[in-house]
């Protein structure tokens, strides 16, 4: 099919723009001509505020690169540089720090969203990859930004999380040397993490974010129903009769949650910047120092899942690497998920008992294998480590068994509400 | 699906609860507000604890702005040696003092955020005598501390009662007083105070504009929630 210049035939100014470039055809294929399903909750929030925050990131991290200096021996003074020289330097950073906690809920929720009303099943399987995508690709950039400020939680985060790599069999050594450019964390190791925060992962993520939005837009929006709004249409106009145009309608109601995001956002930045440690960690406001270890070595708040899972997968042959395998592979069954949920229902709205008893499982696993990440181990957290990690897997299972023998409500025609 | 939304945020805060540190500190809450408070503890801290540590994020005209000090009073007062108003607050200990005190005295710009500023107060109210460490003094809240008990002369000499056991849950070491030294027991309380909360601004000078801009951003955004709200709920009126 050949592409038709200016196919709603505008004229003038527009459509001599139109004549050359798709404007007035993006703007309503993406907004004004974009049915989205009538039906969102508050679980559809999500979707925007994480776009919110990515632009939040972005230009923040814009105005941060201006004053920070990479480098073992400048980093942190930069960083305090711009907390109490810079104008509005504090609040450069605090948006910045807060936004990257923010992020991890968002996407969180917004994940949670996903496998709730399954909306990563036929034919939206390639939003949620790319979806995964952003996902793993927001960790390796968390991780990055994590290390810049050269405090010695960053240091040692730093030297935890490179040294996975060192486990890997036979290569691992020189892996590790080779991603650290040094035999410890050291100035090479940071100025490369710099390079990929503010450049490689960002490039990226942006990429994956459009190809995210671009795939939604072809197959249409999901909803809490699980049902397809394009099988019934208006039959002059085409439109989803279940479908309302996403600008104005969902514009204007995204607004609300900007709204309602920001005070949240505004309260613990201008109120406790710190988030009580889980923003900002107290051993990060001493300088990087490879002769003193923290007490705990904590990895942030939204990797407490994987690090407790780290954790408790019992070392074989002297050797982590089975815990690294398992950690990994929490993140690639992500991946998966479209092909392991056979149920013939989308929605958990139409699941039977079991299938939603899996799924606040699920979720409470989640919660409790975060906290386990974030404190101190002891033989019964270890223990419930182990059992929580079976769970995270188990749940993906369940997709896969439960729907073998367990008995769904009729899905209805249209959507309710 | 709205109660298993309320399950889950009800866990999400429970996630958030932070764990016990191994000796109690004693509590204490630090007023930024309090602009005579401040200004005490920066006179104590230049008297007491500027000779060996520093504050080299804050330079001395920035406090003095901030505490309503003047660049006069600033040079005639606290000060000391050739340091210009414009300079950061350094120290006159050199690099060789590893050797004295076994380390070099940390710079003190974070440490109210680094250990949390109720440890800061809790450290400096509880020098004990210890006849098996070298200086004669100790520390629960830092085990063989290398820091001389410098406020001996004010707080006098105490002895530890009941040694503290880590884990939390306990009570804060508890102490008696065997030589009175020249200021009240109250009175060395307020001194630690006043110094503990300099310490909490010294650690973050733009916290004034933090809090005053805070009211205000929120009233601005819950007036924006209520428009946009009414906004949604106008453009909404046709759908059903």
């Amino acid at each position: 099919m050949a592409i038709i210049p200016n196919p709603h035939k505008t004229t003038g100014l527009l459509g001599w723009i139109d004549d050359r470039f798709p404007l007035t055809k993006l703007w309503k294929d993406h907004l004004a001509e974009y049915y989205a399903p009538k039906n969102f909750n508050f679980w559809y929030f999500f979707g925007s505020l994480a776009l919110l925050v990515l632009v939040n990131q972005l230009l923040t991290g814009i105005f941060l690169t201006m004053n920070y200096k990479p480098g073992a021996d400048t980093a942190f003074d930069s960083v305090q540089y711009i907390m109490r020289d810079v104008p509005y330097g504090w609040l450069i950073r605090y948006l910045h720090a807060t936004g990257a906690t923010a992020f991890f809920v968002v996407v969180y929720a917004h994940m949670f969203r996903g496998i709730m009303y399954g909306s990563h099943r036929k034919p939206r399987e390639l939003i949620w990859v790319f979806g995964a995508l952003i996902y793993l690709c927001l960790m390796a950039e968390a991780f990055c930004g994590y290390v810049l400020p050269w405090g010695n939680m960053s240091y040692w985060g730093a030297e935890v999380i490179i040294s996975l790599f060192g486990t890997v069999p036979y290569i691992g050594d020189a892996l590790q040397t080779w991603i650290q450019g040094d035999f410890s964390p050291a100035d090479a190791t940071l100025n490369r993490l710099f390079s990929m925060h503010v450049i490689a992962l960002p490039f990226v993520l942006v990429g994956l974010v459009a190809a995210h939005i671009i795939a939604l837009h072809e197959v249409g929006s999901n909803n809490p129903d699980g049902v397809e709004i394009k099988k019934k249409k208006d039959p002059v106009t085409h439109i989803p009769l279940d479908g309302i145009p996403f600008h104005p309608y969902y514009t204007v109601k995204d607004l609300v949650g900007v709204a309602g995001f920001l005070i949240i956002f505004a309260a613990v930045i201008l109120f406790a910047p710190e988030g009580g440690g889980m923003v900002l960690e107290k051993p990060n406001f001493i300088p990087a120092n490879p002769q003193v270890t923290p007490d705990e070595i904590t990895p942030a708040w939204y990797f407490g899942v994987f690090y407790a899972m780290l954790r408790g997968v019992p070392s074989m042959f002297n050797s982590q690497f089975p815990g690294v395998v398992v950690m990994f592979a929490a993140v690639l069954i992500l991946f998966f998920l479209p092909w392991l949920d056979r149920s013939p229902v989308k929605s958990i709205r139409y699941k039977g008992t079991l299938s939603k008893i899996a799924l606040v499982l699920f979720a409470a696993d989640f919660v409790m294998l975060n906290y386990l990440g974030m404190n101190k181990p002891d033989p019964t957290r270890t223990l419930l480590a182990r059992i929580g990690t079976v769970v995270y897997f188990g749940f993906f299972i369940s997709l896969w068994l439960i729907p073998k023998f367990e008995k769904t409500k009729p899905e209805p025609e249209r959507v309710t509400e | 699906m709205k109660r298993l939304a309320i399950v889950l945020s009800g866990l999400l805060l429970a996630a958030t609860a932070a764990h016990a540190q191994e000796v109690p500190t004693l509590p204490f809450k630090a007023d930024i507000g309090n602009q005579a408070s401040l200004q005490r503890g920066a006179r104590d801290f230049m008297a007491y604890c500027s000779g060996c540590h520093s504050l080299k994020y804050l330079r001395y005209n920035r406090m003095g702005q901030d505490l309503g000090i003047s660049d006069e009073l600033l040079k005639k007062n606290l000060i000391l040696g050739a340091a210009k108003v414009g300079d950061p607050i350094a120290t006159a200990m050199p690099a060789q003092s590893v050797d004295w005190f076994g380390r070099v005295p940390p710079d003190l710009s974070l440490e109210t955020k680094a250990k949390g500023a109720d440890w800061v107060y809790s450290y400096l109210m509880s020098f004990y005598l210890d006849g098996t460490r070298p200086l004669g003094v100790n520390n629960p809240y830092l085990p063989g501390v290398s820091m001389p008990a410098v406020l001996g002369e004010l707080q006098g000499w105490q002895e530890m009662e009941a040694p503290a056991k880590g884990e939390g849950g306990e009570a804060a070491p508890h102490f008696k007083l065997v030589q009175p030294g020249t200021l009240s027991p109250e009175e060395y309380r307020d001194f630690v105070g006043d110094l503990t909360n300099f310490m909490v601004y010294a650690s973050e000078p733009t916290a004034f504009e933090r809090l005053g801009l805070g009211w205000k951003v929120l009233a601005y955004l819950f007036l924006l929630l209520i428009l946009t709200y009414l906004l949604k709920k106008e453009f909404w009126r046709d759908i059903h």
